[in-house]
């Protein structure tokens, strides 16, 4: 689960990092009160809060001039112009999509210009099974791009589990970054608080980046970003309780509530497949057959174990509902279950949806000779419905049928 | 021979008396399984039966009575994710050698400091969390998986052995096996979460020095860098031919896939970079998912 900037900014903030003085606004009214309060003669940042990163550079969609999600506003009126701007056109930036993002809460923030921008987090290595503290004095930009070009300047710092960050494992990285001896206690502070956060609220990642030393010489966490282990929220009633559900996509909201895992993705071909792997798999296959005539994946979905006729409902309603839609692809492997009860349910389902495009199922497993003629045996009331022998088929089928 | 499992293993189930645990004992039971007991705290002293099977179990209320009395060394494992991480460790603490962990969800940093605690205990095994389980046709079945779908191997056959990360697919790619008449020595699903017991690795080392095992099937999926690793270990040790398909090359980056583990983060973790390194290492990789039968025929075809 994700967070905004300044619900992650207030969390750091509990567990002792220093950062701005901040206002969050959800009018233009709002953010001229916000101003008032915290410009002290210089000026305050308005900052978009949508979950996407690269605001700054982002830009508004359908604004005739060039603003991203972060402008300095050196007075009220700029900030007011600059807020109106903001929450009435979607932000676009690289990890949105074309259309952006509507943005409905901004962040006003004291003025804090950075002289120097640091880039700390705590990630979890995978290789080790420990958390990781990863810090670099090339902050401010795309780490991953960092990452990838001189990695020699990511520093690391695995630490336990148990024990949490060390004082003086923050400590030394502090004084490794280049931190003057009067700002490393500052600095330190803020990597524990990162580690304490991420350990404590069950995190994913946490990362602060910018950290700025700012030109009047104060170290603070300019910005950053928290996600959750959305297995953990249930020990956590107050970091579930931050969820937005209006920054994720509806049709993901919606199936999960449904118990059903779904990602909306680009392509025509809809997927209802059980299990997470053999989904993958599947969005994988009509990408193989369909890819030179265009043709892809509208969304990876796994229904999970079971499949039952309300699940399947839901199921296909969430997919019908994306207009890109023009063909769905069934992949059902019936392990223990018996195929002819999961025929019965998509035989079920079909008749309470209606499908308006091709339906090709394919299922294999215990009892399939019995599943193939109840979906025969539904042919005159399922007239886009066709069973096929096997995967390769299918695959081929409903790439064909959706053109 | 196969690896880890095999008709003389003892098993219980943590976590008996829960809808999956019961059934899923149950279906173990009916494939031939030797269940010996079961453990649900507050529910020791009470017999647990079979529905199916008709078979009756005790249940104890703690994993260490479970052992004394039932001499089990092995334990699959259905507690619920909040108390999941804990189960793993008091099978480990009560002197099970190999832990089944069926459970998903179960949170990160749970499983992190299960891992580190199972460290002092040299020689227990954890396969999973959140996977199928463990599977040696027509002796063991330790899981949720389909029985029948598996081939077992004849009197002096050899076999496949299956490592995967998945379920449903790990299903789909032995029954392609079992229909080419392949059949297995073991199956081993070790889970879709980032961290897991039994590595890809371990699995590839066992199956290398078992005799039985003629060919490696590897199924993996996007997130981390296990399959990479796994095809440096390939081009060094291991001589037997291996094939492998790898998940999720149509997933978006950032989203997690349905497996906690299965996400393309930090621009690592990606299908082609893995299916890169395992072409590298001379792996047969399957180009789809109902190629790999064909991908481990071809893997034979090869190496003879």
């Amino acid at each position: 689960m994700k967070v905004h900037e300044y619900q992650a900014k207030e969390l750091l903030a509990a567990a002792g990092a220093p950062i701005p003085r901040h206002i969050v606004c959800k009018t233009v009214q709002d953010v001229a009160t916000a101003f008032d309060q915290l410009a002290e003669g210089r000026g305050v940042m308005v900052k978009a809060q949508i979950h996407a990163g690269g605001r700054g550079a982002g830009q508004l969609v359908g604004y005739p001039e060039k603003l991203g999600g972060v402008k300095f506003c050196a007075t009220q009126e700029k900030a007011r112009a600059v807020a109106e701007a903001m929450l009435q056109h979607p932000l676009k930036t690289l990890q949105t999509g074309p259309q952006g993002q509507p943005v409905r809460t901004l962040l006003v923030q004291a003025d804090a210009e950075p002289a120097q921008e640091f880039y700390v987090a705590v990630v979890f290595d995978r290789s080790q099974g420990v958390p990781l503290l990863m810090a670099s004095a090339a902050g401010g930009m795309d780490i991953e791009k960092v990452a990838h070009e001189t990695p020699e300047k990511i520093l690391k710092v695995p630490f336990a589990p148990e024990t949490g960050l060390l004082p003086f494992q923050a400590r030394r990285m502090a004084y490794e970054l280049g931190f003057t001896p009067e700002q490393a206690p500052v600095a330190e502070k803020i990597m524990l608080a990162l580690a304490q956060v991420y350990l404590q609220k069950d995190a994913t990642l946490a990362e602060v980046n910018p950290l700025a030393v700012t030109k009047t010489g104060a170290v603070v966490v300019l910005d950053a970003k928290i996600d959750f282990d959305d297995n953990a929220l249930f020990r956590h009633p107050d970091i579930a309780a931050l969820r937005d559900e209006g920054e994720e996509n509806p049709a993901e909201v919606r199936a999960a509530k449904a118990h059903l895992n779904f990602i909306q993705l680009d392509g025509t071909i809809g997927c209802l497949v059980n299990g997470a792997g053999l989904a993958m798999a599947t969005m994988d296959i009509i990408n193989y057959h369909g890819q030179a005539k265009g043709v892809g994946p509208a969304n990876f979905l796994d229904v999970g174990g079971s499949v039952t006729p309300q699940g399947a409902v839901e199921a296909f309603r969430i997919i019908l509902s994306d207009p890109k839609v023009k063909g769905i692809l069934v992949n059902v492997f019936g392990g223990i279950a018996s195929c002819a009860t999961i025929a019965e349910a998509l035989v079920k389902a079909g008749k309470e949806v209606g499908f308006r495009v091709p339906v090709v199922v394919r299922l294999e497993g215990n009892e399939v000779e019995k599943a193939r003629a109840i979906l025969a045996a539904a042919a005159a009331d399922l007239p886009t419905l066709k069973s096929a022998p096997d995967l390769t088929s299918a695959a081929k089928m409903i790439v064909e049928l959706s053109q | 021979m196969s690896i880890l499992v095999d008709r003389s293993t003892r098993v219980i189930c943590q976590g008996i008396t829960g809808g999956a645990g019961s059934f899923h004992t149950d279906q173990c039971l009916l494939y031939g399984t030797q269940f010996v007991g079961g453990v649900t705290p507050k529910k020791g002293g009470m017999m647990w039966k079979g529905e199916k099977s008709g078979r009756e179990l005790p249940v104890f209320n703690t994993v260490a009575e479970a052992v004394r009395a039932t001499g089990a060394t092995a334990s699959m494992v259905f507690v619920p994710p909040a108390g999941a991480a804990d189960a793993i460790m008091e099978a480990a603490d009560a002197g099970i050698r190999l832990i089944v962990a069926i459970t998903e969800g179960i949170p990160v940093l749970d499983m992190a400091k299960a891992k580190r605690f199972l460290k002092s205990f040299p020689g227990v095994r954890l396969i999973g969390p959140n996977c199928p389980g463990i599977i040696t046709p027509g002796q063991c079945k330790i899981g949720i998986m389909p029985g029948p779908i598996h081939k077992p191997c004849g009197p002096n056959e050899r076999g496949v052995g299956v490592i995967s990360r998945s379920g449903t697919l790990t299903y789909e790619a032995v029954f392609q096996l079992t229909a080419l008449g392949l059949p297995q020595t073991t199956c081993v699903g070790i889970g879709g979460d980032p961290v897991i017991g039994t590595t890809q690795i371990e699995l590839l080392e066992l199956f290398e020095n078992d005799p039985q095992t003629e060919a490696i099937l590897l199924i993996g999926e996007i997130g981390g860098t296990a399959e990479e690793q796994a095809a440096e270990y390939v081009a060094r040790h291991v001589k037997k031919p291996v094939a492998a398909f790898i998940a999720g090359q149509t997933a978006p980056p950032g989203k997690r896939m349905g497996h906690a583990g299965a996400i393309i983060s930090g621009g690592s973790g990606k299908a082609q970079d893995k299916i890169a390194a395992l072409q590298k290492a001379g792996i047969e990789v399957a180009p789809t998912p109902a190629d790999m039968g064909l991908a481990v025929q071809k893997a034979l075809a090869k190496k003879k």
